[in-house]
């Protein structure tokens, strides 16, 4: 966190120090709702992060329907909140609506890019992340049979497989990775109960390593992993301590870091794309004391080394983003 | 079968029924600190108190407006249409179809071609757990209510695999062509020289709302098929009877009904987004359950009810926004009280009066 704080904070922080009147930051959570113990809650845990840091106050706005996305970014804009941060790809098409309108507002999205002067895009790249995790899978894995559920079949979540995948068979070309996704609706991202009855689905088929990418279902992904005596691998924050012993790892991605990093570089930061992976410590694996037994040494090495052929371009990872497809399925 | 007379269990009791869920909100208001009566204000104002705020109502009136009335014209066949969410999700495919795939030249034709896409869709959604109950006696309400998940289904999948545009993260369908933009009121007022703020959504789709209202009052009350309708709703066997047959009442009645709901699309999908997206019901097609309920199934009250439901909405955002105190789920509360005592509470509010009307007789 600190490492990417840095570099985001780097070049504006010194601009801010000379400017006295600050606008109060604000941030808007999806219609999903803020406490998803996932994607949003993290957003919501860097904006606390950076109110107890800067001692400064923000505002917040939880959507209760589509149509009030672009009258929320607006209202905020009006009211002189500024950065105002989306945590979320469906902000796009509001906020490429609404940022031409106040030029001197900064915002911030995530997830997602729009190509507006006054718009900081920051991106994440789940898709190496999950290629690391894959990796890690496919060693600690002994029946060569690996699990994924997602929460919706949306493409962001593909990505996430799509990586995971890719590690897998980069590891183990004979590994067979089963992938599910819980639901149709928004309610697939906080069903546990039906998270933990695809693993259970996915363990009686041979699995005995299990990815998710499903927010709030998660849980129940990882607790029948421990329940079954397997191994579940978490995602976004460290959730290693919610099973500990039987979550082999977790995809991190810092969305906290990237709502605190905006909170603090103010309206002064700087605009455009900002893709986070590994160099920025945006993207981790998690290890910890919970999960130290489950690492062995050998494993250690093959994700670290995956993450430094990955740093320097030997590993191109293929991004399901850029052709909407994925080589390895 | 009423002791009350008309204009008394038309408007009053809704009223106070009103006034009660406002009571037990302001109760609740009070209890997490704030002043009642401020946030009352702020509701009104922000839902009715400025054109902005007119507009966003509308809006979601309109919404309501088109769901409400699919419910009300199944209730007088008896029949609980519950599927308002998936008839009309499933009408936001078809409009979004028909703007996507015609190069339309303006959007006067546009329109028509997006209602009939609309509607047509729902309609079809609407047909098949009609055809189950009307043939085979599979119940209406759990049959539509497994539908909205089905729609729900073929939306993400269509939207995920077909219908996404290249290059694109978010699972939305390509914007619609210009020319199949509908005016918004910001437009439509200006060629009569009003002037109207830009960004509310509300558009020519209300008038449509308004208009079928009209249709749904002139089919119910003063047509035979809607007489039909009545008396199927009212006894079975005694329409029957009559020589109304049942299966071809509860065909008609349901497509309909999943009609108005699918048009409820024009306004979200054609005249809001102007793109299909992953959710372009937004939950009007349950609310749609409670503006029937309170509208009594007809068409004005479903009016009336839509615009306070409207109402509600947007004051709600207002709420949230002027008092950071009052959480979403604080609005949804308030919201919920007002379904609560509208809907299901109504004999409370009806017995004592009924009381007091026979007093007086």
């Amino acid at each position: 966190m600190e490492k990417l704080h840095s570099v985001l904070a780097g070049a504006a922080a010194l601009s801010l120090a000379g400017s006295a009147a600050v606008a109060e930051p604000a941030i808007i959570y999806d219609v999903g709702g803020k406490f998803d113990k996932s994607f949003n809650e993290s957003a919501w845990s860097g904006a606390e992060a950076w109110k107890e840091e800067a001692g400064g106050s923000y505002r917040e706005i939880e959507l209760q329907s589509e149509a009030q996305r672009e009258q929320a970014i607006r209202r905020l804009a009006e009211a002189g909140n500024n950065p105002i941060v989306m945590p979320g790809f469906s902000f796009g098409t509001s906020l490429s609506t609404v940022a031409p309108e106040f030029p001197d507002t900064k915002f911030v999205i995530i997830d997602m890019v729009v190509d507006q002067p006054n718009v900081r895009s920051v991106l994440f790249k789940e898709h190496e992340g999950s290629y690391v995790v894959g990796v890690i899978a496919a060693m600690a894995s002994e029946s060569g049979t690996l699990g994924f559920v997602g929460g919706m079949d949306i493409p962001l979540i593909r990505k996430f497989a799509c990586g995971y995948v890719q590690g897998v068979m980069a590891t183990n070309p004979n590994a067979r990775v089963i992938q599910n996704m819980t639901g149709t609706t928004g309610a697939a991202w906080n069903d546990p109960v039906k998270g933990a009855e695809l693993t259970r689905a996915q363990i009686a088929e041979g699995a005995d390593v299990v990815y998710h990418a499903a927010g709030g279902t998660g849980i129940g992904v990882l607790q029948a992993a421990a329940d079954a005596g397997i191994l579940g691998i978490g995602v976004d924050a460290n959730q290693n301590y919610l099973q500990p012993g039987s979550v082999l790892t977790s995809m991190v991605k810092r969305v906290d870091s990237a709502v605190h990093a905006a909170f603090s570089d103010g309206p002064e930061m700087e605009t455009g794309i900002v893709e986070i992976s590994f160099a920025e410590g945006g993207i981790a694996y998690a290890l910890d004391e919970h999960n130290a037994p489950l690492i062995s040494d050998e494993i250690k090495a093959g994700a670290d080394s995956a993450i430094e052929m990955i740093l320097a371009g030997e590993i191109m990872v293929h991004n399901y983003f850029a052709t909407d497809s994925c080589p390895d399925s | 079968m009423t002791a009350l007379p008309k204009w008394a269990d038309v408007a009053l009791i809704p009223a106070i029924n009103l006034v009660l869920a406002f009571f037990v909100s302001g109760l609740i208001v009070m209890w997490i600190g704030e002043n009642p009566l401020d946030a009352m204000t702020v509701m009104i104002k922000g839902s009715i108190g400025s054109a902005y705020g007119w507009g966003y109502t509308l809006y979601y009136a309109t919404n309501f407006i088109f769901t409400g009335l699919a419910v009300a014209i199944a209730f007088h066949a008896r029949l609980f249409n519950i599927g308002g969410e998936g008839q009309a999700a499933i009408g936001g495919i078809g409009a979004a179809l028909v703007c996507l795939h015609f190069g339309w030249p303006h959007w006067t034709l546009a329109f028509p071609a997006a209602i009939v896409g609309a509607a047509a869709f729902g309609a079809a959604w609407a047909a098949i757990p009609a055809y189950l109950q009307a043939s085979r006696g599979s119940h209406i309400v759990i049959t539509t209510i497994m539908f909205n998940f089905i729609a729900s289904a073929l939306l993400v999948y269509l939207l995920v695999n077909v219908m996404k545009a290249p290059g694109q993260m978010a699972p939305e369908s390509r914007g619609f062509p210009a020319e199949a933009h509908l005016p918004t009121a910001h437009e439509m007022l200006a060629w009569i020289g009003v002037s109207f703020p830009r960004s509310p959504p509300v558009n020519v789709s209300l008038l449509i709302a308004f208009a079928a209202s009209a249709l749904v009052w002139v089919l119910i009350w003063r047509t035979r098929l809607g007489y039909a309708i009545r008396a199927m709703g009212w006894s079975e066997p005694a329409a029957i009877y009559a020589g109304i047959r049942p299966f071809r009442i509860i065909m008609i009645t349901m497509m309909i009904s999943g009609g108005l709901a699918g048009l409820m699309a024009i306004n979200t999908v054609m005249g809001e987004a102007e793109r299909l997206l992953l959710d372009p019901v937004q939950g009007a097609g349950f609310v749609g359950i409670a503006v029937a309920l309170m509208g009594r199934s007809h068409p004005v009250g479903v009016v009336l009810a839509a615009i306070l439901f409207g109402m509600l909405y947007q004051g709600g955002v207002e709420l949230e926004f002027e008092m950071p105190a009052v959480s979403r789920e604080m609005v949804l509360v308030i919201q919920a009280l007002v379904i609560l005592f509208t809907g299901a509470l109504e004999n409370m509010v009806r017995a004592p009066l009924e009381r007091i009307a026979l007093m007086f007789r």
